[in-house]
């Protein structure tokens, strides 16, 4: 078992999600970053898909009741590293990135739903999100012997590959070249559902409204104030505004990374 | 008969379609049929593929085509029926936006079938088609921030009813007692693209 004694400023259990369910309105979820949530899986000798403590640019500080093989990655590097009970782990604030995952050896222990240990902080599907107090159970999702891995290092100053569309041709003419021309500062205003970008504004050319259609993680979706979101793992999964573009899938573990206040920057 | 296909990222393709039956029709052979495919996701007049490995955009247009082409009768789906009380605080508002009475506004919204054409927004949250025009009223200016579970509502083409509490910007025009949502239920949405939807008054 594990005491939680702070989370910083949000700590939530993650795992792969739910992909598949979009259909019902169920959001894909999962980790926010899954290249270091998978990782962390490997480092402690997890099953693929046990789930991990996901924290938010500061913690969490937890106590170990029991003794227990432990990995930290994201925005920090701890390859595994044993607790013994009544030992405390304290992630002091991250200088850089914003997600750390906190893995450890079998797994947290949370009832899941629909196939998904993660909380979905749209929904409010799969276990409420961590707070101080709470006694997280470690799971049997231990599979092999821990791996060693060379160091994953985050990008400092991102340049996210998208591929334009699938509604580039709902913007006037130059909005995808203003994407991809100038930097973007993520506004303090985002959050796993979605990234609230500030920059150039990115102008329609249409004056109707886009019937509702399906989204996808990673989509830049254009809102009238021409300022766009990008869409996390928690996003919505239809909508009315159309996407100019979508990040590529190679790029979009470093939405799980990118920090509020920062610039981020777009090719195609 | 023809189906636009766009990219959605390097992982997904967005399939155009002329009507919502068309969205449902291609959806349903997709889910069933096409290979290495995680979402199927039906849109107004959308349907969204996302596939584990680079999208064949070939294979997913002949699929829509072949499913097109097989069946021109509506999709085969199930009718589900919804008893609300029409107690709803945004019934005045309505009834004076369209200029009938709230006893009209109830009549008009219980008298059609509708169609559950894609869901979103909120697990279980069908987007209803098929509301009297009269009733194609706008959203809220201002959007409330709880809006009850339960909750029927309409605002533009649309009628719907909140899974659970969440914002909202709807008109509110009742509530029913039916579970739209249960994840520990099989299937968990009580509603799925292609059902019949009907309200009754009580």
């Amino acid at each position: 078992m594990i005491e939680v004694l702070d989370t910083g400023p949000l700590t939530t259990v993650q795992d792969r999600g739910r992909p598949g369910l979009a259909h019902l309105g169920v959001s894909p979820s999962g980790a926010a970053d899954p290249r270091a949530y998978e990782r962390g899986n490997r480092l402690v000798g997890n099953r693929p898909g046990a789930a991990s403590l996901e924290a938010t640019l500061a913690g969490p500080k937890l106590r170990f009741l029991e003794p227990a093989v432990v990995a930290l990655t994201g925005a920090e590097h701890w390859p595994a590293f044993e607790m013994a009970p009544g030992d405390v782990l304290a992630v002091e604030p991250y200088a850089r990135g914003t997600r750390v995952y906190v893995s450890v050896r079998g797994g947290i222990d949370v009832e899941p739903v629909l196939g998904s240990r993660s909380t979905d902080l749209m929904s409010g599907l799969g276990p409420p999100v961590v707070r101080a107090g709470d006694v997280l159970r470690v799971g049997n999702e231990a599979g092999g012997a821990p791996e060693e891995l060379p160091d994953q290092r985050l990008v400092a100053e991102p340049v996210l590959r998208v591929v334009p569309g699938p509604r580039a041709d709902w913007f006037a003419a130059g909005a995808l070249e203003a994407l991809t021309a100038h930097p973007w500062r993520m506004s303090i205003s985002s959050n796993r559902v979605g990234i609230r970008l500030e920059g150039e504004r990115l102008e329609w050319a249409r004056n109707e409204e886009l019937r509702s259609e399906g989204l996808v993680t990673g989509a830049l979706q254009v809102p009238p104030s021409g300022q766009p979101i990008l869409l996390g793992p928690d996003h919505p999964t239809t909508g009315g505004y159309p996407v100019i573009a979508v990040v590529h899938s190679e790029d979009l573990w470093q939405l799980g990374q990118l920090r509020p206040g920062e610039a981020v920057r777009f090719s195609v | 008969m023809s189906v636009g296909v766009r990219p959605a990222g390097d992982r997904a393709l967005l399939l155009e379609l002329a009507s919502n039956a068309d969205a449902v029709r291609v959806a349903r052979r997709a889910r069933a049929e096409l290979r290495g495919v995680v979402d199927v996701v039906p849109g107004h007049e959308t349907v969204l593929l996302t596939f584990e490995a680079e999208p064949r955009p070939d294979e997913a247009v002949a699929l829509a085509e072949a499913a097109l082409a097989d069946d021109h009768s509506p999709p085969e789906s199930a009718l589900v029926e919804l008893a609300v009380t029409y107690d709803g605080p945004d019934l005045a508002e309505v009834a004076e936006l369209a200029s009938l009475s709230p006893e009209e506004v109830v009549a008009r919204h219980c008298a059609v079938s509708y169609t559950a054409g894609f869901l979103g927004f909120a697990p279980g949250f069908a987007y209803l088609v098929g509301l009297d025009q009269r009733l194609h009223v706008p959203r809220r200016a201002e959007p409330r921030t709880h809006v009850p579970g339960g909750t029927v509502a309409i605002a533009g083409v649309y009628s719907g009813v909140y899974p659970r509490e969440s914002p909202g910007g709807w008109r509110l025009l009742g509530r029913t007692d039916a579970v739209l949502f249960d994840a520990s239920r099989e299937p968990p949405a009580l509603l799925a693209s292609g059902d019949q939807v009907r309200f009754v008054a009580r």
